[in-house]
């Protein structure tokens, strides 16, 4: 059953195995060692193709537009020819007979030559003696024909050439069971240097019948295009044939590929493989990788003959082996959606011609151009994400194309079963300290190469890794989870100076005058009480309460006190604690009386207070201290402008003033927030700032708090609890998301990159406490990070480079544990590998983080220059540099088609639009959004550009996932989608709008929103009435499952024609002309102007 | 008179090598990971102001004592550093912020400020000196 499924399905592997099997069974002609033979073909072929992949393809990868034709024809044809010959061996190929063998020979000179003639010579004469082919070919050709077999669009990236080598180095190999030629393969291999293969024509892919004409494309190709498709069919009765010849590795196939599919369950589709990580990541330099990669073959092979003939065997075999397990074809498939490979991805997009370019489904990220085994350990997207998901070489080819380098980060991202892996010691790099992950490259049995650093270690001397070496024999089930993609490492006690802190959880209320006017406290406390048994945490898990007005007021929850005891503290100069052991109490032991008594009690205690002054400096100050023996997570609940004691802030806005741009006020007034939340990181406590205030709130020097102590900030403008319920059901929401979700203590961050790279600036809430550490004193799932990176010194002796983060904190149950997170991307040389392999996405957001800086420290204004220039700049660099042909229009990579269009939305966006009638506080709220959320709600959240329509009344494609969700078409967000007949759902991020249209069909009225017509729509509503229609239950369940997607509530609006947030709605048009802005044509014309110039 | 103008320039000169040296090796230091941002910032804060006030006297006491050569030699560099002390936005914690030094290349900058400012001085000692024992000479 593995055989079906294996990628090559087609042609290659099964030729080989074909050959392969015959050799065996036979002692064929082709000189392959019998045992071996069964690896080749079921199993090696999937990890071979791996192996070889990488030294050679990368620059073949990536179809450079703008290759020299001549070369590439002649690989094409060559290349093509043989290809084709090898999948197909049932159908008769007009170059040569079916014959594997002769497939495999015309190969063989092909390397060599690169002339096309060799391809078509048929080579029934091939001998076994001709087993030294360059190896330089097979190494990386083996690859592409896997790939290209399986799926269309990788293939179209990848040459066909290499597609020909494959036989060849199965060839080899297995005349390469004997050891001693084996070596000297190896000599042979890492003396040649790798040849680069020229890249192939975009349009050579079978799956692209109809691109442009290819540059360098030979007829011949086309022709072939049909016989490929129809050749998919074909290999299966070959391929099955060969699993039949030989049976016991078919079987041990199945076994490891139902580890697989379980394992990707765990891993949410993540594949591991683990062959990978052997020898056959190059390291260093190409020369290397060839070497080990020959080297892992042979362990391969000698393995599974091992395996073959001592199947009981527990010994240490001696050498290292790695477990791999066939591909399936289902894996292979499933990462195929990298735009840039697609040949799509090549094609230049005139972006004044093509206007709809918005996609009708949610952009997935670009997948790196890598092998897809390699891909495959890679780090989910969401996860961990490159700007480029190509690294330039120098930072000189960077700074040519214009386009920032960054990571963003989701390090603490809410994941359904990680795999934990529980031990005394980790592995680790012993200069730079990397934690050992999927591509590392091992040398061999005891020795292994850091991938970040070079060092070569000693895995001798770490008994863990010796042990885990030895895994690789017996359970390579468990040693995938321990190189997963993100992995915990669970440790006690490690790395730590004190035992792992407990939860613990201070809530600081504001109860002056203004609070208690708000009413916020009733639900704030109904929230808590709710949720009480929910806070993560365990035995150890500890609550306090803290309220201030002009004096602060502790609340004793001392064991055998009847009732909670108020403790005033009127000297706000000097602020001390008193009685500080029963200020923090165990949850457990008081929560049934005490802890609950003070929530249903506290809303009462201040109705009467006419105490107008806020003190919350040392209200802060008093709550660090209580909490700096511990650490933990301190909630401050806020409603206005501090007036009292250290930390009272002024208001900086005067009404009358705010005509003049110098007025806004972007950077803290005083350092004391800022002081004060070094503090609290220096003693692991995070503050999380909840603002409920209708009046003017210093945003940007009370945020310091939060923003340097990784903690959050929520902002609830006009707060009240009578008149603006709206905002008492996002509070409510949000503090419900808030209390329960998961939660990490004393965490650091580490984010190390391959030697060469550094970190140059970084954007989040959080610490840097050096020059790679971020101190988060808290972690939670809904924060993001991003850093801006450089190159500084060069790459070109590398072809990947990795980035780790690894975050280590303190699980609320009270160990300790590592989040390790690897991403490894190639390196590329020319500046349209780096444009192809462009992700606007990424980029968008770094951007966006880049300009909130860029306003805190220059101005607004200097912000959205900035914002325009990185699109000129970027664009007129690919013009001038890559584009060979001047042509009208503005022309633009395929993988930057959406860059103007979210570079507008982001200048439309309130955070950087100078706008006369807002306050300052929901400009300075967007901007800590933006720095804190990660990419994808920034992307869905923070842009109003990127607000989806639906048209809710043709509903779409549907998504079950245990209830049906109605999918409808994502529409451009510009007033010539709408239709008077329908109603659209704008997903804003913070706000969902439901515009329904004058003439909207009635059924929608009457069975979604329950009214008898248009008319009679209540103005404002906010909430869709659950009725007993299947419409009702779609619409909802499609809202819901919205609101679900993200760490916030967003509220509906439903608008009518005359209401009043129909202007909201339609600034939100980002497509659109409006007052201050322009449009987006507009837009690109102007980009054009200066792109031109 | 003008010779003891020199010597107390030439004393002035050198303790702000010593800053210089100090400030590199302190930048250095953060830089490797030796100390972190927090003490490394405000070790180095400490210590902006006497710079700033040593530089001024030597600055003012040349332009005073009509050593004009050497006053716009040293008007830049005084400038400069009462520029960069007055420009520190109100929420930082002085010339050297924890939470900024390792955005946007800042350690680099105020490293390169640091050795730019040691080369001035040297250079100023050495016509100090210069100018004092010719100074001495002359009484």
């Amino acid at each position: 059953m593995s055989q079906p499924e294996m990628p090559a399905s087609g042609g290659a592997p099964a030729g080989l195995q074909s050959q392969n099997g015959a050799a065996s069974a036979s002692g064929s002609p082709c000189t392959n060692g019998p045992v071996q033979n069964a690896l080749m073909s079921s199993q090696v072929s999937g990890s071979q193709g791996y192996n070889f992949q990488l030294p050679g393809s990368y620059p073949h990868l990536i179809p450079a537009k703008t290759l020299n034709p001549a070369s590439g024809q002649s690989n094409y044809g060559s290349s093509q020819g043989s290809g084709q010959t090898l999948n197909r061996p049932p159908v008769a190929s007009n170059l040569v007979t079916p014959s594997l063998h002769s497939g495999l020979v015309s190969r063989m000179p092909l390397p060599a030559s690169q002339n096309p003639a060799a391809a078509s010579m048929p080579s029934g004469s091939f001998l076994p003696g001709t087993n030294l082919p360059p190896p330089l070919n097979w190494q990386y050709n083996y690859p592409s024909t896997e790939s290209q077999t399986n799926h269309s669009p990788r293939a179209s990236s990848q040459p066909p050439v290499s597609g020909s080598t494959s036989s060849t180095t199965n060839h080899q190999y297995v005349s390469s069971g004997d050891p001693s030629l084996q070596n000297s393969f190896l000599k042979s291999g890492s003396s040649v240097p790798p040849l680069a293969n020229p890249p192939l024509p975009t349009t050579f892919q079978p799956g692209a019948p109809h691109g442009p004409p290819p540059a360098g494309a030979p007829p011949l190709v086309r022709g072939l295009m049909p016989q490929k498709t129809s050749y998919r069919a074909v290999p299966q009765p070959s391929f099955n044939s060969a699993t039949n010849q030989d049976g016991i590795t078919s079987n041990t196939n199945n076994g490891s590929m139902v580890v697989h599919s379980s394992y990707d369950e765990i891993e949410g589709g993540g594949f591991l493989v683990w062959r990978a990580q052997a020898g056959f990541i190059p390291a260093s330099s190409g020369v290397c990788g060839w070497c080990l990669s020959c080297l892992s073959y042979r362990r391969l092979t000698d393995f599974h003959i091992f395996k073959l003939i001592f199947p009981e065997s527990k010994g240490w075999p001696g050498n290292l082996d790695y477990t791999f397990t066939p591909l399936g074809a289902n894996h292979l498939t499933a990462s195929l959606s990298g735009l840039h490979l697609h040949p799509e991805g090549l094609r230049v997009v005139n972006l004044l011609q093509e206007r709809n370019m918005l996609p009708s489904t949610p952009l997935q990220a670009p997948v790196p151009n890598l092998h897809e085994d390699i891909q495959k350990l890679n780090c989910n997207p969401e996860l961990f994400r490159c700007t480029l998901t190509s690294i330039p070489q120098t930072q000189a080819l960077l700074n040519k194309a214009k386009l920032p380098l960054g990571l963003l980060l989701h390090p603490f991202k809410d994941l359904v079963q990680l795999p934990v892996v529980t031990s005394s010691t980790i592995v680790r790099c012993r200069s730079c300290r990397t934690y050992i992950n999927p591509f590392v490259s091992f040398l061999d049995q005891r020795r292994w190469k850091c991938n970040l650093c070079y060092r070569v270690n000693d895995a001798f001397k770490n008994f863990y890794l010796y042990a885990l070496l030895s895994l690789v024999y017996y359970e390579p089930k468990r040693l995938q989870r321990i190189m997963a993609i993100t992995t915990y490492f669970c440790f006690k006690y490690v790395f730590v100076l004190r035992p792992p802190q407990p939860p613990v959880y201070l809530f600081v209320f504001d109860v002056s005058h203004n609070a208690v006017e708000t009413g916020y406290l009733n639900s704030v406390c109904q929230s808590l009480l709710e949720n009480l048994d929910l806070l993560p945490g365990n035995t150890r898990t500890k609550i306090g309460f803290i309220t201030f007005d002009s004096t602060i007021h502790f609340y004793s929850l001392q064991e055998g006190l009847s009732q909670p005891q108020m403790l005033i503290v009127s000297d706000i100069e000097d602020v001390f604690i008193p009685m500080p052991e029963n200020l923090l109490v165990n949850l457990n032991e008081s929560k049934e009386k005490l802890v609950q008594d003070l929530l249903k009690t506290l809303p009462q205690m201040f109705t009467k207070t006419l105490e107008t002054q806020s003190a919350l400096g040392p209200a802060l100050q008093a709550a660090f201290k209580l909490m700096s023996p511990t650490g933990g997570r301190m909630s401050v609940f806020q409603t206005q402008l501090p007036s009292l004691g250290v930390g009272a802030l002024k208001p900086r806005e005067e009404p009358n003033q705010r005509s003049s741009a110098k007025e806004i006020h972007l950077t803290p007034s005083t350092d004391f927030y800022k002081k004060l939340a070094l503090d609290c990181s220096g003693q692991q406590v995070a503050v999380d700032l909840f603002l409920l205030s209708g009046q003017y709130s210093d945003l940007a020097s009370l945020g310091c708090i939060s923003r340097y102590s990784a903690g959050s900030v929520y902002y609830y403008p006009s707060y009240h609890h009578q008149h603006n319920p709206v905002q008492v059901q996002k509070l409510q929401k949000e503090l419900q998301r808030y209390l329960t979700r998961k939660i990490g203590f004393e965490a650091v961050m580490r984010i190390r990159c391959t030697k060469g790279l550094s970190i140059h600036t970084f954007h989040g809430n959080f610490f840097v406490r050096s020059t790679d550490l971020l101190s988060l004193p808290n972690v939670n799932p809904d924060a993001g990070y991003a850093v801006q990176m450089s190159v500084e010194e060069s790459l070109t002796d590398t072809q990947l480079v990795s980035f780790q983060s690894a975050l280590l904190y303190t699980s609320s149950k009270g160990e300790r544990r590592i989040r390790v997170h690897t991403l490894c991307l190639p390196v590329v040389s020319t500046l349209n590998e780096i444009f192809l392999g462009a992700d606007v996405q990424a980029i968008s957001g770094l951007l966006a983080n880049m300009a909130v800086d860029r306003s805190m420290t220059a101005s607004l204004s200097d912000a959205r220059d900035a914002l325009v220039n990185a699109v000129i700049d970027s664009l007129s660099a690919y013009r001038s540099s890559v584009l060979s042909n001047q042509q009208p229009g503005l022309l633009v990579p395929f993988s930057l088609r959406l860059f103007p269009l979210f570079v507008l939305a982001l200048l439309k966006q309130k955070s950087y639009v100078f706008n006369f009638d807002m306050s300052l506080n929901p400009h300075d709220f967007t901007e800590s959004d933006i720095m804190t959320l990660p990419l994808k709600y920034i992307l869905v959240a923070v842009w109003p550009g990127l607000a989806l329509m639906f048209y809710l009344i043709s509903q779409g494609a549907l998504n079950i996932n245990d209830r049906t969700i109605p999918q409808p078409p994502i529409l451009q967000l510009s007033v010539e989608k709408l239709s008077r007949d329908g109603a659209f759902l704008m997903d804003a991020g913070s706000v969902l709008m439901l515009w329904v249209g004058k003439n909207c069909a009635h059924n929608f009225l009457s069975q979604v929103l329950g009214v008898q017509n248009y008319a009679s729509i209540p103005q404002p509503m906010t909430d869709l009435p659950q009725l007993n229609t299947a419409e009702s239950a779609r619409t909802i369940a499609f809202i819901s499952w919205l609101r679900d997607q993200r760490p916030f509530f967003p509220i509906l609006y439903v608008i009518r024609d005359e209401s009043p947030m129909k202007a909201n709605f339609l600034q939100n048009m980002v497509e659109d002309r409006t007052e201050s802005a322009l449009s987006y044509y507009e837009f690109l014309l102007h980009i054009q102007q200066q792109v031109n110039k | 008179m003008e010779a003891v103008v020199f010597i107390f320039s030439l004393l002035d000169c050198c303790a702000l090598i010593f800053l210089s040296v100090y400030f590199i090796i302190t930048l250095s230091d953060l830089e490797c990971d030796y100390i972190n941002a927090r003490s490394c910032c405000s070790k180095l804060n400490k210590w902006v102001i006497p710079e700033l006030i040593g530089h001024t006297v030597v600055t003012v006491l040349m332009l005073v004592s009509l050593h004009w050569f050497i006053f716009i030699l040293n008007l830049p560099v005084a400038t400069w550093n009462i520029y960069r002390y007055i420009m520190v936005p109100s929420g930082n914690m002085g010339v050297f912020d924890p939470t900024e030094i390792h955005n946007r290349g800042q350690l680099k900058s105020h490293m390169k400020e640091a050795m730019i400012k040691l080369g001035f001085h040297l250079l100023c000692f050495f016509m100090y000196l210069y100018s004092m024992i010719l100074a001495l000479i002359n009484d």
